[in-house]
């Protein structure tokens, strides 16, 4: 039994893998035995407490440590059966047998290495204690050598410092060897000119003579230097007034007598004034191509001159200026800007000069190049001297120069239009003389529109230039948005328009209507050309200038809209001008008519008068003339024949219950009643009323005005039985002939009526005409 | 109110005195027979209410000639007489005749103007091409040629219109002849001052302002109504262009010069309020609107515009007046013969005497 508590002993120990599914077993166990704990409320303290098994101190457990054999023998012997018993007694004996043989096996296996590991740390032990030794005596060793290392210092300090007093000593007399030599060196600098090593000797040499200059050596030294030095500046000053070896050479001179020491503040100003002489020889020689007796070089080569003569210069100074005086500080730059900004000024009012001469000039791509040159060149400088606003002014010169393009581009379209106008005046003068008029007024037309046209096309082409992308003041603020929205869009477009519209009602007021100096078909042109931009070409040209300038300035422009209405409004007072102008013309030979003629003892009509039939004439060309320009227009719905129709209307039923019962003074009422009862149920005619844009509106117009005036003259005669019947016959004529041109022909036969009715009305003797005769009569006339 | 109305009626020609009962808006009509001849212009003496001058047609040997007379109204139709209805129902009366206006050898007579200030003994007329200066003595029943003048000039001139002037002492007088407007001194009967082409076409009316001496307004055929300064005559002061036709006649209101009339052969007749020009620079803005608005807008500076259109009648209007008794009354007739009375619209009225 003892054997089996032994053998379980190492078994359990190291947990060998024999151990392995029985150590897994009692794992599970334990698992599950933890949750029947947690179940019935026991802690885990208490349950690991307790080693595996029911009770630690049974000693029936085999494996316990109260494990008492007696017991457990006494237990098996009373619990189990016989053969039980002999299984269990089988069972021990093979355990046991296997624990012994397990046992003797780990004690073979590691024997060996406890030996071996014996016999290492003795040998260990021996080496160990040879080391010590050694080291032992490489310290005595280094105490020894760091003992000699100090005593050779010790005896080589003193000598190492003689050396170094020697070497310092050295260099000393070289340096008094170099003092004692620089007289003679600068005088042979100075002979040989090569002064920039002459000052570099003087620049070493000074500080130390000033230093020692209380030793009399020291002192003829320096003042031999001195002398020399003089001597020098005196040279350098030469050759600096001299000046003609240019900018470069100058620069280098100030910057030696800098060095020398020589005041600053002086040369710097003799610097800018040798500066000045030069840039104000360049102005001259600009002002002389000014003049205007040599020929002046185009305005290209002149900016250019000015742009390597002057601008060039004028950099190159600042920049040398900059250089050598930078330690002047903000007075000096000061300085030079002023210097800049009045040197500058002087050439911008030459190069404006130039430009005003250039003002007359056509050749807008020359003066962008020009300017753009003139620009580019002013930036250099304007970098160099941000104070003096060289650019900034440039700019300013170079708006001012577009503004004014702007303006000369307006003027020139204005007299582009009035040219053509008078072209336009000249062709209608010619055919009238020879025959039928106005055969191109058409053409002239499409003359007008397409020169006009081709003129804006061409100002806003060459205006373009001022933004094209490689000028170089293109991408000013300026010429991105105003010179753009404001310069070119409204002054130079819409300006034109505008002006245009003013130059076309202007021919609307001339003084003195009477005929007036202009001719009707020049009127009716423009009134077209001011619709046709009304509907189409306004549109066109502005969106043409926004697609070339893209406008990206905020700042409001003129609405399409506005300047169409505004063009309309003009087209419109046009043609009503025109219809007031022929109306006055047709109505001046009927009002002539009626007041010359004796209208009392005229004689029986047997003709049409031959007036009447002018004014038909006259009509029937007004109508051609105007159909050649507006759309034929709406008109009333007409009977099939519309003469036969209102002549029957007219003279027959009208015209009678008109004036037959008016013969008998006993009802004059009646007469009264009937033409008020008339007129209520017509409408009101307004004479000069404002026309739309079809040739049946103006006719309808020139026709009302007419006859109006017919109506009023007849009312101011007295007539005869004859004059009325004469007049009744140049009516019906009319009515014949004017009913196809009006929109609504129940207008003229309203007038006509009226007409008749009022001569009627004039006549001590109304005897009117037979219908028929009438007819008959104006169907021979 | 008084107003004469010319109407020709067949052969029978008639001067109607219309009599308007301002309180009880009642219209009496009495009518006097001129049987002389058409009348084509007529105007009342400034002296005596009982006399006025037509001018009017006679036909004689197949040819018209306008002559002018001067004619007495009976006494009981005088306005003032208070005529009782049945007497103005009665036969017409016949016009009294006082004198001639000369022979008619001068030509046809277009215009007669009485002294506006005078006592009612100088009639200018005006024939053709002559202005002709009459005295009328003896009561009126023997006209004098005083003075005259006559037009020269190529081609046919004739006056169409004249006008007395009521300022410097009545010594002027403005005619029209085709598109001219001449000034006249009566005194010596020269010419102080000529519009050329004061018109497009025709002048067919004239008025002075009554207030301001220089001021005149004159209308035409180029359907505008022009007011001149007489001592600038290159250009108008003011140029209205409201109606669509001639104009056939303008009128200064007789107290407030600011208003203006004018009638035109479109039929209609328009009240101006030409505040710009007026002898009363500060007057007022008018609209028909109620007062407190144009109390608001009567900081603004004066404007000038159309107070009303008056559009009753149906045909052409020949003549317009303003009432000499009642400043805010007019008339206004048209070829159909209607007369129409109006007045000035209330809140104007107020506006102005406020």
């Amino acid at each position: 039994m003892a054997a089996a508590v032994a053998g379980r002993g190492p078994g359990c120990g190291p947990g060998d893998s024999p151990e392995g599914p029985e150590a897994e077993a009692p794992e599970r166990r334990r698992k599950a035995h933890g949750m029947l704990k947690l179940y019935y409320g026991l802690s885990e303290v208490e349950a690991a407490g307790r080693p595996a098994g029911p009770d630690p101190l049974d000693p029936t457990d085999l494996n316990g440590a109260h494990f008492d054999p007696e017991v457990y023998l006494d237990k098996l012997r009373r619990e189990c059966p016989l053969a039980q018993l002999m299984d269990s007694e089988t069972d021990m004996v093979r355990q046991i047998r296997a624990l012994d043989s397990d046992m003797q096996t780990l004690v073979y296996e590691n024997y060996n290495k406890f030996i071996s590991a014996t016999d290492t740390i003795r040998k260990m032990k021996n080496d160990f204690r040879k080391m010590e030794d050694e080291m032992d005596r490489l310290a005595t060793n280094m105490a020894v050598i760091t003992d000699f290392s100090a005593r050779i210092s010790t005896t080589l300090q003193d000598r190492h410092k003689r050396i170094t007093k020697l070497a310092g000593v050295h260099a000393l007399l070289r340096k008094l060897q170099f003092l004692f030599e620089l007289p003679s060196r600068l005088t042979k600098c100075v002979e040989l000119g090569a002064y920039g090593q002459a000052v570099r000797y003087q620049g070493r040499a000074r500080a130390v003579l000033q230093q020692y200059q209380h030793l009399p050596s020291f002192r003829a030294i320096q003042d031999d230097c001195q002398v020399i030095t003089a001597r020098l500046a005196q040279q350098l000053r030469q050759r600096f007034r001299e000046g003609g070896s240019g900018a470069p050479e100058q620069a280098e001179c100030v910057e030696l007598l800098l060095a020398l020491g020589e005041p600053a503040e002086e040369l710097c100003e003799e610097f800018l004034a040798h500066g000045r002489a030069r840039l104000e020889e360049e102005l001259r020689s600009l002002e002389a191509e000014l003049g205007p007796s040599p020929p002046a070089p185009d305005v290209l080569e002149f900016t250019d001159r000015g742009g390597s003569g002057f601008v060039g210069g004028l950099c190159q100074v600042a920049a040398a200026y900059q250089e050598l005086f930078a330690a002047q500080g903000p007075a000096g730059a000061e300085k030079l800007a002023a210097f800049a900004r009045e040197l500058g000024s002087r050439y911008f009012a030459l190069v404006e000069r130039r430009l005003a001469q250039e003002q007359g000039g056509s050749d807008n791509s020359l003066l962008v190049r020009a300017l753009d040159r003139f620009h580019r060149r002013l930036r250099a400088p304007g970098a160099l001297l941000a104070a003096a606003g060289l650019a900034e002014a440039a700019t300013e010169i170079v708006e001012r120069v577009a503004r004014e393009r702007l303006g000369q581009h307006l003027q020139g379209l204005q007299s582009a239009f009035l040219g053509c106008l008078t072209d336009v005046r000249q062709a209608l003068a010619a055919p009238r003389v020879a025959g039928k008029e106005g055969p191109g007024l058409a053409e002239l037309l499409a003359n007008v529109a397409s020169s006009t046209l081709s003129h804006i096309k061409a100002s806003l082409a060459s205006v373009h230039l001022f933004t094209a992308k490689e000028v170089s003041f293109s991408n000013k603020p300026y010429f991105r948005g105003e010179f753009c929205s404001q310069g070119v869009r409204e002054s130079l477009i819409v300006g034109f328009i505008r002006s245009m519209c003013q130059t076309a009602q202007n021919f609307c007021e001339s003084p003195g209507e009477k005929g007036g100096a202009t001719p009707p078909a020049l009127l009716l042109l423009l009134s077209r050309l001011c619709l046709d931009y009304e509907t189409a070409t306004i549109s066109y040209i502005l969106t043409l200038t926004d697609e070339q300038f893209l406008v990206q300035d905020q700042s409001p422009v003129t609405p399409v809209s506005t300047l169409c209405a505004e063009a309309r409004e003009t087209a419109r007072r046009l043609l009503t001008h025109y219809v007031k102008l022929q109306g006055l013309v047709i109505s001046q030979m009927l009002r002539k008519s009626v007041e010359t003629r004796d209208w009392l003892s005229t004689l029986e009509p047997r003709n049409v008068r031959a007036v009447m039939k002018r004014v038909v004439e006259d009509t029937t060309a007004i109508d051609v003339q105007v159909g050649l320009l507006y759309e034929e227009g709406v008109r009333k719905a007409q009977s099939s024949d519309s003469s036969k129709r209102t002549f029957s209307v007219y003279s027959s039923s009208r015209q009678q219950g008109r004036y037959a019962p008016s013969y008998t003074p006993s009802a004059p009422m009646d007469t009264n009643l009937l033409s008020n009862i008339q007129k209520l149920f017509s409408e009101r005619i307004d004479v000069f009323s404002p026309v739309e844009f079809n040739k049946v509106s103006v006719l309808t117009g020139i026709i009302k005005i007419s006859l109006k005036t017919l109506l009023e003259c007849v009312r101011l005669r007295t007539f005869g039985r004859f004059g009325l019947q004469q007049v009744q016959v140049d009516c019906h004529f009319l009515q014949l002939y004017l009913w196809r041109f009006v929109a609504d022909e129940e207008l003229v036969h309203l007038l006509l009526d009226e007409v008749v009715a009022s001569a009627a009305l004039r006549c001590p003797d109304p005897v009117p005409m037979e219908p028929s005769v009438v007819e008959v009569i104006c169907e021979r006339g | 109110m008084e107003d004469d109305a010319p109407v020709i009626y067949g052969l029978e020609f008639q001067i109607h005195v219309i009599d308007f009962d301002d309180e009880n808006n009642i219209i009496n009509k009495n009518v006097l027979l001129h049987q002389a001849g058409e009348i084509w212009h007529i105007s009342a003496s400034p002296a005596d209410k009982g006399v006025l001058a037509t001018c009017y047609n006679k036909t004689a040997d197949g040819k018209v000639v306008t002559c002018a007379a001067v004619w007495r109204m009976p006494a009981e139709l005088e306005p003032g007489g208070h005529e009782s209805p049945e007497d103005a129902a009665s036969p017409a009366h016949a016009l009294e005749l006082l004198c001639h206006l000369g022979p008619a050898a001068h030509g046809s007579t277009a215009c007669v103007a009485w002294e506006p200030a005078g006592d009612g003994k100088r009639v200018i007329s005006l024939a053709d091409n002559h202005i002709l200066l009459w005295d009328l003595q003896e009561s009126s029943s023997q006209a004098v040629l005083a003075s005259s003048a006559s037009l020269e000039g190529k081609g046919q001139l004739k006056f169409t219109t004249g006008r007395w002037s009521p300022h410097h002492n009545c010594t002027q007088v403005a005619t029209a002849n085709d598109t001219a407007v001449r000034g006249w001194d009566t005194r010596t009967m020269s010419q102080i001052y000529c519009i050329e082409s004061a018109h497009g076409q025709l002048v067919r009316d004239l008025d002075f302002n009554p207030n301001k001496q220089y001021y005149l307004a004159s209308c035409g055929d180029d359907c505008r109504v022009k007011f001149w300064d007489t001592r600038n005559v290159t250009e108008p002061v003011k140029t209205l262009e409201e109606h669509s036709h001639w104009v056939w006649g303008v009128r200064y209101n007789h107290s407030h010069d600011q208003l203006v009339l004018t009638g035109s052969s479109d039929s209609r007749v328009i009240l101006s309020n030409m505040v710009s020009i007026s002898s009363e620079p500060f007057g007022h803005l008018v609209d028909d609107d109620d007062l407190s608005e144009q109390e608001e807008r009567s900081q603004e500076p004066p404007q000038d515009s159309v107070i009303a259109t008056y559009e009753e009648h149906e045909d052409s209007v020949y003549a317009v007046d303003w009432s000499s008794a009642d400043p805010w009354l007019f008339a206004s007739l048209s070829y159909d013969g209607r007369l129409v009375i109006n007045r000035v619209p209330r809140a104007l009225k107020y506006h102005i005497l406020l």
